[in-house]
């Protein structure tokens, strides 16, 4: 069902170096790898959403962490970042109004998350707060900082549930997995009304709750050729556009009486 | 099956609008309206953001009135001069219409606005023909002969100066009230994404004294050039347009209007008319349960426009 045939394959780069015997020389420093096998994806006419699998190498994993099951991953797909306007809705002699509303600036549109472990279990919170890492840790510019700080928490916090609610900021427990002692791989969820634009896939490693290293690679998401040129057409050549909607709804009005006349 | 919509952006079930068409396209036929007050709010339960469903709605609406104005005119039912009239008036209406929508948009009262005015408006029509034709099926019962209002009688519209003759309705009327009811039903088409039969009709009928036979043939007429031009203008200033969700309300639309027009005819006309009241006020009150009910989620996001 899945319109997107999106394959991440990893770059075997680091594959080579890590067969070494590392005992032999001083431990190198591990790192991470991700490779995209694609740099494009094309949401489809029958897209309802689907999982992306991205697939990582560890190079230089201590044998020994390893085997403890000490090192931990997350990938992060990140959306495009654009400004979004939280209302809030009050009542006003009795009918539900939206009142009062925050603005901010540079909030990613979608944000998916694939972790070994609960985000909990793998570091302290304040690593997370200084990687901004996490959809509870991403900050939001408010556009009016002069708002009062109650105000923008609370707008934050909804501006966060409403993204989760719809799937666009989403968490996989779990979605991480390690295939071998080098090799990982990452399912992270592309939610159905994810955005075009420039992804962003970020993939951080732990060591012992320590953060060790990051590697990033970029993803584009588009519209398939023809809901694109739709898209492009609607906006470059709106005026044309109306005119063919136009022409297009006479022309179906005029078939259907043919078709289906009844008189 | 699934499809992706290019400009709302969002996956819909192909099955879905196609019988959502189809039903809308079957009342439509059996009533004889446009049904763009059924199609926009059903687009905005199934989740389509109300600002492409209003231009949508708009699009869709074309091809009913089309496809019904059509076959008026190869009846002969149709008067242009009237329609050109309130035609007229429509493009004044729809323009002003547009800007208001655009600016609701940006303050973020736009689905309120809407709401507000379904609400009153199909809550006062659907009122109002209740009653209508309540007393007239009561009044068939008894065996009374309906009560007619006479067609020669005149009000205080037929005293306003300007007056133009309009041959094909046996009419000679001011063009002040013409123009200022195409402004309105312009006004509603853009900000409603309704084609405003449903208002034009008994408007022609009661305030104009437009023969019967003639009115709906105008109305269909004058509604074509208002939905396209408001398609036109929010394709062009808000790029709100989905053809591809439009055809899909279209292909179903048509293949049940006239399906519907046949259903519509074994109906008596008090029957069809007291039918049509309870489904405009069940909309109205559908909407009026969103307004005063306690929304499940108090905050909403929307991108900068």
């Amino acid at each position: 069902m899945a319109g997107l045939r999106a394959l991440a394959a990893a770059s075997f780069l680091s594959l080579a170096a890590a067969a070494l015997p590392a005992a032999a020389q001083t431990p190198a420093a591990e790192s991470i790898q991700i490779g995209l096998s694609t740099d494009a994806i094309s949401i489809t006419a029958g897209f309802s959403g689907a999982d992306l699998t991205i697939f990582g190498s560890l190079e230089n994993p201590d044998p020994l962490i390893a085997r403890q099951g000490r090192y931990d991953v997350i990938v992060v797909l990140e959306g495009p970042a654009r400004p979004v306007v939280v209302r809030r809705k009050d009542r006003v002699l009795g009918v539900w109004v939206n009142l009062e509303s925050e603005t901010f600036e540079n909030v990613p549109v979608s944000y998916s998350v694939a972790t070994t472990r609960p985000l909990q279990d793998i570091t302290e919170p304040n690593s997370y707060k200084q990687l901004s890492l996490g959809a509870s840790n991403l900050y939001m510019q408010p556009a009016e900082p002069s708002d009062s700080l109650a105000t923008i928490e609370e707008f934050t916090s909804a501006l966060r549930s409403r993204k989760a609610a719809t799937g666009l900021y989403s968490e996989n427990v779990g979605g991480v997995q390690f295939l071998s002692q080098n090799l990982f791989r990452a399912t992270v969820r592309l939610a159905p009304n994810i955005p075009v634009g420039t992804h962003k896939a970020r993939a951080f490693l732990f060591k012992s709750g320590m953060f060790v290293k990051e590697s990033s690679a970029q993803l584009e998401i588009r519209k398939s050729g023809f809901e694109q040129s739709i898209f492009r057409v609607a906006h470059d050549y709106s005026f044309l556009y109306g005119v063919f909607a136009v022409s297009l709804a006479m022309l179906t009005g005029w078939l259907g009486r043919i078709v289906f006349r009844k008189d | 099956m699934g499809i992706y919509l290019p400009i709302a952006e969002i996956s819909v079930n192909v099955f879905v609008l196609l019988a959502m068409g189809a039903a809308v396209g079957f009342l439509s036929g059996m009533f004889g309206v446009g049904g763009g007050f059924l199609i926009t709010p059903l687009l905005i339960f199934y989740n389509i953001p109300p600002a492409i469903a209003v231009a949508t709605g708009a699009n869709q609406v074309i091809a009913s009135s089309f496809s019904g104005a059509l076959s008026h005119f190869k009846r002969g039912t149709l008067d242009f001069k009237l329609g050109g009239v309130l035609l007229a008036g429509g493009i004044v209406g729809s323009t002003a219409g547009i800007y208001v929508f655009a600016l609701l948009r940006r303050l973020g009262q736009l689905d309120l606005f809407i709401s507000l005015l379904y609400v009153a408006l199909l809550g006062t029509v659907g009122g109002l023909m209740l009653v209508e034709s309540v007393n007239a099926l009561r009044a068939s019962r008894s065996g009374a002969a309906p009560v007619l209002k006479k067609s020669g009688q005149h009000n205080w519209i037929h005293r306003l100066p300007f007056k133009m003759r309009f041959r094909a309705s046996k009419l000679f009327v001011s063009v002040i009230p013409v123009l200022g009811l195409g402004a309105a039903i312009g006004f509603l088409s853009s900000i409603m994404g309704v084609g405003g039969g449903f208002i034009m009709v008994p408007a022609l009928i009661y305030l104009l004294k437009v023969p019967t036979n003639v009115v709906i043939g105008t109305s269909l007429f004058q509604i074509i050039f208002t939905s396209a031009y408001t398609t036109l203008v929010h394709a062009t200033t808000n790029q709100t347009v989905d053809v591809i969700l439009a055809f899909l309300l279209m292909a179903g639309g048509v293949a049940g209007a006239q399906y519907g027009a046949k259903a519509g005819q074994r109906l008596r006309g008090e029957q069809l008319r007291a039918l049509l009241a309870l489904l405009v006020l069940a909309v109205a009150i559908r909407l009026a349960i969103d307004l005063f009910v306690t929304p499940p989620n108090r905050y909403s996001l929307a991108g900068l426009t």
